[in-house]
């Protein structure tokens, strides 16, 4: 190596020490990269992940008729406040840049299949013509450079972003926002308000409110009721537990969580154990894509199905209708993905466009159990009932083969 | 033609290709492989790894490995934004209270797998899991904020070229110095080359293996300096989102280095990180699945470490019958592990047999 | 730096003796003989896991009934059959990180292929064991003969098989498979006197431990001991290093297939289902005092680890331990368990150094010696009989 090495390092050193140079002499920051007017907006601590504000304004968004057509439930808005769009309105094929965080679970790939139908059925109407795509694979430090990427070199119209992460993407959609092309975030949040809409579904509070209530009204203060987690620290799912924790805990139900990361066998054991100590009278879930293995766990063991929230997953339906239980399906709406596309084309339109799209979110009860397992017959256990993307052409097949682009 | 040719610059042979074929196939989707944002794109892609890679390499020269570089990486990045909190003035002592916190880590993993004679995959798979649990139980979402100053580590460049990466290669440089022309990388070629023979020879073959885990910790710490620039806060799962630890390792190999140590140069890591930069690059650009994306690298790993390997077995001229087969990356350094200082380019493999 | 844990050889050597003189030893002695095999690392992890298996009891008592008992084998089953797999490449001084890769492959195969009809059972379960030698061929034969490290092989195809399975299947199962499939994980034979019911997974694990430890006694298991012991004194011993290496990787893909046929039925067929097996396999084994890098270590070692591993996570079920220190856990027991054998391991060698000076324990710190002066440390293996054939 010593021979080899030696003008590498030479010319190494030499490049370092000139551009240590250069940047004292005159930092040249990229062009796009400017302080933010957001800062992280001042919150430094996500210490609790409980905000009583939003849990208030989610548990009065849940009772909320929406506006919008009534068989389109991916056009609809709850208490919307319209923004402006004309400075977008302009003629001809546009380009949206897509900055996924990822397709690693079940959700997002029904999601995603259904945004690209989407797509198909838009680009007959000659306004959305071409989408481009940078998946993230759950990586913040990637999507930022996806995002900037897209900004220099991905001669975009508009932007659409669905971020890995709250706090961490917020600089790069601030870059986005800095470009004067309409920004459209979807799913989680960001610390910014620059993005023109940012799509959503009520929120984790609710879904928590939702299913805690549930659980509350079925049982008796005192029963115990096992919480299957997915992961610590990611925002949506925190809000969730944040929630029931508190209202399972103003109820006096017994509660004792657990982290999963979504694993059946992992869930099952979990259960057992549960089970083994005593009676468990409750399963609340904050994500439903493994519910099935806990409702078996009940069955190994002997034991009566426990009152129990999983998500409005096939599996999970399917097991719900063949034993019986009592149980209700929530739902983190999976029809999100479709709105970012029919806003942007809004928005080229000059139409306006709430700036926060919420989306109803509504869960699945016994009542509504057979018209959805009827809607998706033929689906597979992965699917989410409420992917609302019967109207596109593509279906019932695409997402039947699950033909992921 | 191949036999006489350095590993390192088989490395950068195979980056060139990749790179030919890369610009053609961006061509085709009406882009430029050389525009300025993607050369900023690949290069940022290979900041972060680049950092835990060099680190990498060190411990992986001494025979060892290190696991629990994503959670060093999460650490580092909470430590270093709790720190600053915002606080321009606070930007050094964090980042010097960042390297702290990592070198014990690293001083933590070496003494495990020297002293208590712990193999490296459990030392730091151990200390990997421990630093996970801390995080998870006291850390439930991101913390802390960068304060502007210091994100301008990650947001600027020269030109195409991130201040970040220079950083990198500045620290490749500096590494790679310490490995050739000081006692401590001579030590730990010898070390992580054959640990008998180093002892005999008077070397005491634990420092230069604590040094090297050391090294790892405070790499992987930059990195997660790096990310919490970028992010502008400190997160708890940084470092795991990009499984850091195997991708780092087969970026090592890629460039060359033993796996079973005593053997590798950091150039040559640095263009194994560069390989995986483009294709990451290419295969973005060319919007591939993303299930297939991991079906290419996984391709790439193994075909690439394989024209190697062949390489070196014709290299050999094989003594025995059958050159041994010897354990993968177990401490244990083989006969046959060549484990002289420096001697990649100056002696050829067979010779060192002798 | 080195690994030098449990060591087969000595151990062996040295209970030897006392062990065919024990009968006319006195109960004091017995004590101090059995007293003196726990502290043995190898003893350790039976000690550990009878401490925690009696942590449970006390916390839980009806764990101890056999109805309890037996669905605790049922779960521990797939990773014990796992850490069986790993084993047999570890032991030869390789690695295998695919493991859960496949096990994951299986399962959603499973998902995908079996679908309601009962009759697809036994033709997909035949698809699966090919996919099973086909990756273990790959990952071996990449090994050996394209000389490429284990880890990276193996990593490799990790990746390869994990991105292949998710892009045929669309990320998700289509739907569990027909009901018998799921009984091999799932059922089990009920009303049996005593102990309640035999799940079917016991039997199979039952079975693959059999199987397993009839191997490593045969010359196939004494000569991969003795390859991941010292390959080239294997290879002038005239076996065929590359051929007993790629059956050992056909092993460990063939028991992560078993795995994941026992998982479709335990947990059910689910794209997370098998993910992390590698890590936790390789934990299992090395807690079992199998020493990474190869040559020492025992299956039913490996299988003690897994228990232990397996128990200590329903440990921590029963406490009230948050959730997220699992982790930190499993990591501080790993690492004090090798070390401890480690310094205990360092400690025998330094006496049996000043006692006898020929026949000392050759550790792994000590790699220099060349096959021939190695030699001196194999007598007591069953390796070096197959070494000599």
């Amino acid at each position: 190596m010593r021979t080899g090495l030696k003008p590498v390092l030479r010319t190494a050193v030499a490049v370092v020490g000139a551009s240590a140079l250069i940047a004292l002499a005159g930092c040249t920051t990229d062009p796009t990269v400017e302080p933010g007017g957001g800062e992280g907006g001042g919150e430094d601590s996500s210490e609790e992940w409980f905000d009583q504000e939003l849990y208030d304004r989610q548990f009065e968004e849940r009772d909320v008729v929406p506006d919008g057509p009534e068989d389109k439930p991916y056009l609809q808005m709850i208490s919307p406040e319209m923004g402006d769009t004309s400075e977008f309105e302009s003629d001809g094929g546009k380009k949206m840049c897509f900055a996924n965080a990822s397709i690693s679970n079940p959700w997002r790939q029904t999601g995603w299949i259904t945004m690209n139908e989407q797509l198909k059925d838009l680009k007959k109407n000659g306004v959305i013509t071409e989408m481009e795509t940078r998946d993230a694979q759950d990586n913040d430090d990637t999507q930022i450079a996806d995002i900037d990427y897209f900004i220099s070199e991905g001669d975009c119209d508009g932007f659409i972003i669905s971020p890995n992460s709250t706090s961490a993407i917020t600089p790069a959609v601030e870059r986005a926002c800095k470009t004067d092309k309409p920004v459209i975030v979807f799913d989680r949040g960001v610390e910014t308000d620059c993005a023109v809409t940012f799509i959503h579904p009520i929120g984790g509070f609710a879904w928590g409110i939702d299913t805690s209530q549930f659980l509350i009204d079925n049982l008796d203060a005192g029963d115990k009721v096992v919480a299957l987690r997915i992961l610590p620290g990611v925002d949506v799912l925190e809000q969730r537990w944040a929630a029931a924790d508190k209202l399972f805990g103003e109820a006096d139900i017994d509660v004792v969580d657990y982290f999963t990361e979504g694993d059946p066998a992992e869930i099952k054991k979990v259960v057992s154990d549960e089970l083994a100590k005593g009676d468990v009278q409750g399963v609340w879930m904050d994500a439903g894509d493994g519910a099935v293995s806990a409702v078996e766990a009940f069955e190994d063991a002997g034991k009566d199905y426990p009152v129990m929230t999983g998500e409005d997953e096939l599996s999970f339906l399917r097991k719900w209708k063949e034993t019986e239980m009592t149980a209700l399906a929530p739902v983190y709406t999976n029809f999100q993905w479709r709105t970012p596309l029919l806003a942007a084309e809004m928005i080229f339109n000059g139409e306006e466009v709430p700036t926060e799209w919420v989306l109803p979110q509504s869960p699945i009860t016994a009542e509504d159990l057979d018209e959805y397992l009827d809607r998706n017959e033929g689906m597979p256990d992965g699917h989410y009932a409420k992917f609302g993307g019967e109207d596109l052409s593509g279906f019932p097949e695409v997402w039947q083969d699950r033909v992921i682009p | 033609m191949l036999r006489r040719l350095d590993t390192t610059a088989l490395v950068y042979i195979a980056l060139i290709i990749v790179l030919i074929i890369g610009a053609i196939l961006v061509s085709t989707t009406g882009r430029n492989l050389f525009s300025p944002g993607n050369i900023r794109d690949i290069l940022t892609g290979m900041s972060v790894l680049g950092f835990v890679a060099i680190g990498q390499t060190l411990v992986i020269l001494g025979a060892s490995l290190d696991l629990s570089v994503p959670y060093v990486m999460s650490l580092a990045s909470l430590t270093a934004a709790q720190t600053m909190d915002g606080r321009d003035g606070m930007v050094i002592p964090a980042v010097l209270l960042t390297v702290a916190i990592t070198a014990l880590i690293g001083l933590a993993n070496g003494l495990f797998v020297t002293v208590l004679g712990v193999h490296g995959f459990v030392a730091t798979l151990g200390v990997g899991l421990m630093l996970k649990g801390y995080l998870d139980t006291n850390y439930q979402g991101t913390e802390g904020e960068v304060p502007w100053s210091f994100q301008l580590f990650g947001a600027s460049g020269i030109g195409p070229i991130p201040i970040s990466t220079i950083v990198m290669l500045g620290l490749a440089a500096v590494v790679a110095f310490i490995l050739v022309r000081t006692t401590f990388g001579h030590h730990l070629f010898a070390a992580g080359g054959n640990a008998e023979v180093a002892r005999l020879s008077g070397v005491r073959e634990r420092l230069p293996i604590i040094g090297a885990h050391i090294g790892s910790s405070v790499c992987a710490g930059f990195a997660g300096l790096l990310l919490a620039s970028r992010l502008g806060v400190g997160s708890p799962t940084v470092g795991s989102q990009g499984t850091y630890d195997l991708l780092s390792i087969a970026a090592v190999v890629l460039g060359g280095t033993v796996l079973m140590g005593g053997r590798g140069s950091i150039w040559g890591t640095i263009g194994g990180v560069a390989i995986f930069a483009v294709l990451d690059n290419l295969m973005s650009v060319m919007q591939f699945n993303p299930f297939l994306k991991d079906v290419v690298r996984g391709l790439v790993i193994i075909v690439a470490v394989a024209l190697y390997a062949r390489r070196r077995i014709i290299a050999r001229r094989i003594r025995f019958a059958q050159a041994p087969q010897g354990p993968n990356i177990v401490a244990v350094a083989r006969p046959d592990a060549d484990g002289k200082p420096g001697q990649d380019s100056t002696v050829t493999e067979e010779g060192s047999r002798a | 730096m080195t690994s030098a844990t449990g060591h087969p050889q000595s151990v062996r050597a040295q209970s030897a003796p006392s062990r065919s003189g024990q009968s006319r030893l006195g109960v004091g002695d017995r004590m101090t003989e059995w007293g003196r095999r726990a502290l043995d690392p190898k003893g350790i992890v039976v000690v550990l896991l009878i401490v925690i298996l009696l942590a449970i009891i006390v916390l839980n008592p009806s764990f101890a009934e056999p109805g309890s008992l037996m669905r605790f084998i049922q779960r521990v089953a797939p990773i014990a059959i796992v850490a069986i797999g790993q084993y047999f490449v570890i032991v030869s001084g390789e690695f295998d990180l695919s493991m859960g890769a496949v096990v994951t492959a299986q399962v959603m195969t499973v998902g995908h292929l079996v679908g309601v009809d009962e009759s697809k059972t036994v033709p997909v379960l035949f698809v699966l064991v090919g996919i099973g030698i086909l990756v273990g061929l790959i990952n071996g034969l990449a090994t050996t003969l394209l000389r490429v490290p284990s880890f990276i092989v193996t990593l490799g195809t990790m990746l390869v098989i994990h991105g292949a399975i998710m892009w045929w299947t669309g990320g998700v199962a289509t739907s569990n498979p027909a009901e018998n499939f799921r009984q091999i994980g799932r059922g089990g034979f009920e009303n049996i006197p005593l102990i309640d019911s035999i799940p079917y997974a016991v039997l199979v694990l039952a079975a693959v431990i059999l199987l397993a430890v009839w191997l490593s006694r045969r010359p196939f298991g004494r000569t991969l001991t003795a390859i991941g012991d010292n390959s080239a004194a294997a290879t002038f011993a005239g076996s065929r290093v590359w051929w007993t290496k790629t059956s050992a990787f056909v092993l460990s893909s063939l028991s992560a297939t078993v795995a994941g046929v026992l998982l479709v039925g335990f947990a059910g067929v689910h794209p997370s289902v098998g993910q992390g097996y590698e890590f936790t396999a390789i934990t299992a084994v090395v807690l079992g005092g199998v020493v990474l890098g190869g040559g020492r270590g025992t299956v039913l070692g490996a299988l003690t680890g897994a228990f232990t591993l397996e128990a200590l996570f329903t440990l921590l079920n029963f406490t009230a331990v948050p959730a997220t220190m699992r982790d930190a856990i499993q990591g501080a027991i790993i690492i004090a368990a090798v070390a401890y054998s480690g310094v205990v391991f360092a400690r025998r060698r330094k006496r049996s150094r000043t006692s006898t000076s020929t026949n000392s324990a050759t550790t792994s710190a000590d790699p220099t010696t060349t096959s021939a002066e190695s030699a001196p440390s194999t007598p007591s293996t069953g390796g070096d009989g197959a070494v000599r054939q």
